[in-house]
């Protein structure tokens, strides 16, 4: 019974204002992203003959553009390793792709708190760079030799015509719909601000939407609400009920703190758990909740979404075995770091 | 006989393009063998990036996204 009680108030925190106001804005510039930013326009940083530079700063942020279905990373990460730049970029490609999700932080910083919010991110742009420069080099000698019959054409993509300041624009509101809606504001005033910026959105769209871009944006991210909300809710239910469940002392036993083990521990679980996505954030503020250190947290927010078991046996059989642990060790060794990092400073 | 095949990983959105295929299929009345294709070297083989993808007697015809079933229908006319 306490169970049933511990779920539903976890529920009942997170749908409450405080969350909504900024999972319903940040739904909608995810949808807006899978609607109007073209995946050409982003594709051909990843050609053969791409810039390496650009390559690789592309693919540590381009993950939440490109990925629209988790399904959808790993025949882009086969593509651009075998037929593009390569598998610096590609594993760059891998790990940005779960990891640099606008929802994902957005209610991480929301439900769980700024600064992890803020770590989380910087920590996943970081890591794509550094694990896919480290497997590039690593690999460099192999990659030499590997016969690959790249194909830029692939590559091509049908280039976006709008002018990249009417983007700029647009995306800048809906980030200040975000914003504003979440700000510690007078509640009329908040109002009149969030009147106002709806009106320049719809004012944009009247002038700048072609013909079917509004629908398109709004079936995405109607997509998106159907795809990841009722298992938000699910996962969310079950955190709480964990909290219920599971003794703070067990908890705090083996990933309290802010020790190696600690850290090392919730890196590995994240690693070989899969996570529905979002669902890593509730279940991570449960445990944090039962007193788990804010390190092995963050550890747990940088290796859980990126990596999972079944995940680690698809990448196996695109780029082999020696290839998938390695690239498995390096992300379970900087969430380790990072988290004892973020555990010392936070 | 038309030889189609949805090229992906098994996730909803490479369901709904094969329903709307088999919905297109039996509505412009085209007898048609449906195929999945799962395997991530097979599907590369097509030179396709982002799955789902719809191949139609061996041609893409559409990738990286799921059309309106309308437009799946215009896709399989196209090669009929």
């Amino acid at each position: 019974m306490r169970i049933l009680e511990g779920g539903i108030a976890e529920l009942g925190e997170y749908l409450s204002a405080h969350v909504l106001t900024c999972l319903v804005p940040a739904f909608f510039i995810a949808g807006a992203i899978a609607a109007l930013l073209s995946s050409g326009a982003v594709l051909k940083y990843f050609g053969p003959q791409a810039n390496k530079y650009l390559a690789y700063g592309v693919a540590s942020v381009s993950g939440a553009i490109l990925a629209v279905c988790s399904c959808t990373v790993l025949p882009l990460f086969a593509g651009i390793y075998k037929k593009g730049a390569g598998l610096g970029p590609a594993i760059a490609f891998l790990y940005s792709g779960p990891a640099i999700n606008v929802l994902a932080i957005v209610l991480t910083a929301r439900a769980i708190g700024l600064k992890m919010g803020l770590a989380r991110t910087l920590g996943a742009i970081f890591f794509s760079l550094i694990i896919g420069l480290i497997m590039a080099a690593l690999f460099a000698g192999e990659e030499e030799k590997r016969d690959r019959t790249t194909n830029p054409a692939m590559f091509g993509g049908t280039e976006d015509t709008r002018p990249g300041s009417q983007l700029a624009i647009f995306f800048g509101l809906l980030i200040a719909i975000l914003l504003f809606g979440t700000a510690k504001i007078p509640f009329w005033d908040k109002v009149a601000v969030l009147i106002s910026l709806v009106t320049a959105v719809a004012l944009a769209v009247s002038r700048w939407f072609k013909e079917g871009e509004f629908q398109a944006w709004m079936q995405e991210t109607w997509k998106y609400v159907r795809m990841i909300f009722p298992v938000l809710l699910v996962g969310v239910f079950i955190a709480g009920a964990l909290k219920v469940i599971l003794p703070p002392e067990w908890i705090s036993r083996f990933v309290g703190g802010n020790s190696l083990s600690a850290n090392l521990l919730a890196s590995l679980f994240g690693a070989l758990m899969y996570f529905s996505t979002l669902t890593e954030v509730p279940i991570v503020k449960a445990l944090t909740d039962l007193s788990m250190g804010q390190g092995p947290a963050l550890a747990l927010l940088l290796a859980g979404p990126a990596l999972s078991l079944p995940n680690m046996l698809a990448i196996r059989n695109i780029m082999g075995t020696k290839k998938t642990a390695v690239y498995v060790s390096l992300v379970v060794v900087m969430a380790t770091l990072a988290g004892m990092l973020f555990g010392a400073v936070a | 006989m038309m030889h189609i095949k949805i090229l992906g990983m098994g996730c909803r959105n490479c369901r709904t393009l094969e329903a709307y295929a088999r919905q297109a299929a039996a509505e412009l009345g085209i007898e048609a063998e449906f195929e999945e294709v799962k395997d991530m070297d097979k599907i590369m083989s097509y030179d396709v990036m982002m799955t789902p993808a719809l191949v139609v007697n061996e041609k893409v015809k559409v990738a990286g996204r799921v059309p309106s079933k309308e437009e799946v229908k215009k896709l399989l006319a196209e090669e009929a």
